[in-house]
């Protein structure tokens, strides 16, 4: 499949995105540009506090603002920017084209309510359809996201099922829609065991295959990543620095703190047998005194001057391939095999 | 590493007594750990791996008596843990330390760095109170943490720091058998990193014995020695790593190794075998052995007999009656 050829639906054009805090401006996200094509699967992959989430909450507007504000940027679906929509305009396209699910489903349920009944609700405010009809196709989409007894099932309260069932739910709340544009993704098995996580990534790859819908997966999981991307772009401290088809985030990495993710993960294939991992050293830096350059300097071996000056333009390393690090070709690619 | 056992643990038990759903009078059984026997031996690291749920972290616990036990019995160099009065349990306490998941809940926010490390000699008035300041200082040093940072309180740090100082809390007596209770599974995958290099550091410098509990198979395989799996309140199959790793035997522990995710894109498999179904509440586990109505290999009898843990070949134990031929 040739995603070069394949239509954008979704680009986020320089945004800048901070908080006001007691403490000072909070530039949580700074000079962000990606593109989702049609039929993707894009994951933004980057620890704590390096803006993935609030970028994703940034499209359908779920950051509270105020705290939060928008200094610059455009966010770009289908032709519309969404930055510039009403309140009630992005709140039709939330429950039609851009659909969420979220880390913990426990609280992105609401308990006194029946499953089915939040997922009938959805087509009841956003489409023409009587009570009977939309529970109709609660059912239908229990079915389709491999609950068991669907028709039961819909009658249940989100605390009477487990947490693999919950997520099934919230996939099939996202899937309510005429036609799921896009997809959002936050962290949907950081909160569940191995063998559940497996199922429900099985889901969401098997349900790719007969809908066409993009995906934006966030994820701090690099497991996840190799799992499920098509192409990655990896975030620290605000900042996009890596960006490439997944094959190429893993094999061929060149900013210094990819890297740096690969060799913390104990399942990279170079350790078996080692004793020590090659971590990181240091922390985050805090978001607040930062200051223009490259936000990784601090902790990085093939830091020079211009790093803590300066963060670095767009170095094109092949046409699915970009990264920003002013010294990319000193790092040494261990690659993996 | 000797053969010597520092840990043994027979026929363990650990039930909860709890209110049952929905009811206001009667009650019901979660048999956390429910009859668990192994050892751990001098100087090496025991990987204990499972879902949520599934008994580790309570059977840490009682192996150390933070919990009493239901039934059977933990002797740490042949001495029943369970025998002692509370005083000789304090004594005991100082060879045995654990470190705990969440660096923010398990540090008093309201007491300063310097007091949470040296907190268990002042317990067991150990060295004057210079003393104790000097051995703080250097415990900060031993576990990356800047002992002029000694007088600031938990909050000030980073989740990765606070660890850090949960570790050093761990030390401060001198232990020989520490209980890593998840400890680096609330941290950033590049702080992990760091903290399994300095735990791994750590155990080299004074030769400590690690029981090390996750639910991540990926760490679990890169720390231990040998690894224990267990699923609802029993060990289903335990092996030295290598072992463990390349031939594990029982349904369960594949299972794990199927879900776990692949390393590189280029791993990506389609149509994975994985098992369908969740796991079930340990109140009211499945008849005979708890993984049947997952296991694509239960046979009638697996439905009625739980299998015993049973050597398959040297040093390599599984429960499962498939494995051991009985069926």
């Amino acid at each position: 499949m040739n995603q070069h050829e394949k239509e954008t639906l979704l680009s986020i054009e320089d945004l800048n995105f901070s908080f006001t805090t007691q403490r000072g401006i909070v530039r949580a996200v700074r000079d962000l540009s990606i593109n989702i094509k049609k039929g993707e699967t894009l994951t933004l992959v980057g620890e704590s506090g390096c803006g993935k989430s609030v970028t994703a909450h940034a499209i359908n507007q779920l950051n509270p603002m105020p705290p939060g504000h928008v200094d610059s940027g455009k966010i770009v679906f289908n032709g519309t920017d969404l930055l510039t929509l009403k309140k009630s305009e992005i709140e039709a396209l939330r429950g039609t084209q851009i659909s969420m699910i979220f880390q913990e489903p426990m609280t992105a349920l609401n308990p006194v309510f029946t499953v089915g009944s939040q997922i009938a609700d959805v087509f009841l405010t956003h489409q023409d359809m009587t009570k009977q009809e939309a529970m109709e196709k609660a059912v239908e989409l229990f079915r389709l996201v491999k609950i068991p007894a669907p028709e039961r099932r819909v009658h249940s309260y989100p605390h009477q099922l487990s947490g693999g069932m919950r997520q099934r739910a919230m996939i099939a709340m996202a899937l309510a829609s005429p036609n799921p544009g896009l997809m959002i993704a936050d962290e949907p098995t950081t909160a569940l065991d191995v063998t559940i996580q497996a199922q429900i990534l099985d889901l969401l790859q098997d349900l790719k295959q007969h809908i066409e819908m993009s995906i934006l997966l966030i994820t701090h999981d690099m497991g996840v990543v190799a799992e499920m991307a098509d192409r990655v772009v990896v975030m620290y401290a605000g900042r996009k620095v890596e960006e490439a088809d997944a094959d190429s985030i893993f094999h061929n990495p060149h900013h210094p703190y990819t890297l740096g993710l690969l060799n913390s993960l104990p399942s990279n294939k170079k350790y078996k047998g080692a004793r020590r991992l090659e971590a990181i050293d240091g922390t985050v830096p805090d978001l607040l005194t930062i200051g223009e350059g490259c936000p990784f300097a601090n902790r990085c071996v093939y830091q020079t001057g211009e790093c803590s000056r300066s963060f670095p333009k767009e170095t094109i390393i092949s046409e699915s391939h970009s990264v920003w690090c002013h010294n990319y070709q000193a790092v040494k690619t261990e690659n993996r095999q | 590493m000797s053969n010597d056992k520092i840990i043994e643990v027979k026929d363990l038990k650990k039930h909860f007594r709890i209110k049952s759903e929905g009811a206001t009078e009667s009650t019901s059984l979660l048999k956390a750990v429910d009859g668990i026997t192994f050892d751990v031996l001098e100087g090496e690291i025991l990987g204990v791996v499972g879902e949520s749920g599934c008994g580790k972290s309570t059977m840490g616990k009682t192996v150390l008596r933070l919990y009493d036990k239901t039934e059977g019995e933990v002797l740490y160099r042949g001495e029943d843990l369970f025998a002692k009065s509370e005083v000789q349990m304090k004594e005991m306490t100082r060879k045995m330390q654990m470190i705990f998941q969440d660096p923010y809940s398990s540090l008093n926010p309201r007491k300063k760095v310097a007091k949470i490390i040296g907190q268990s000699l002042d317990i067991h008035k150990i060295g004057t109170s210079a003393e104790r300041l000097d051995r703080v200082k250097y415990l900060m040093e031993e576990v990356g943490l800047n002992p002029k940072f000694r007088s600031r309180y938990p909050h000030q740090f980073s989740g990765g720091q606070r660890q850090r100082i949960g570790i050093a809390r761990s030390l401060a007596l001198q232990p020989e058998f520490i209980v890593c209770d998840e400890a680096v599974s609330a941290l950033d995958v590049s702080v992990q990193a760091q903290i399994l290099n300095l735990l791994l550091d750590l155990q080299e410098r004074h030769s400590f014995t690690y029981m090390f509990i996750a639910h991540d198979l990926g760490v679990v395989e890169f720390i231990s020695t040998r690894i224990l799996v267990m699923y609802l309140g029993r060990i289903v199959e335990i092996a030295t790593k290598e072992e463990l790793v390349n031939r594990h035997v029982h349904p369960y522990t594949k299972a794990l190794f199927i879900a776990s995710p692949v390393v590189s894109p280029r791993d990506r498999k389609e149509g994975k075998h994985l098992f369908q179904g969740d796991v079930p509440s340990p109140i009211n586990p499945p008849s005979g052995c708890h993984f049947h109505p997952r296991c694509p290999y239960a046979v009638e009898k697996c439905k009625h007999a739980y299998p015993p843990l049973k050597e398959i070949s040297p040093g390599h134990s599984a429960a499962c009656w498939v494995v051991q031929n009985d069926i």
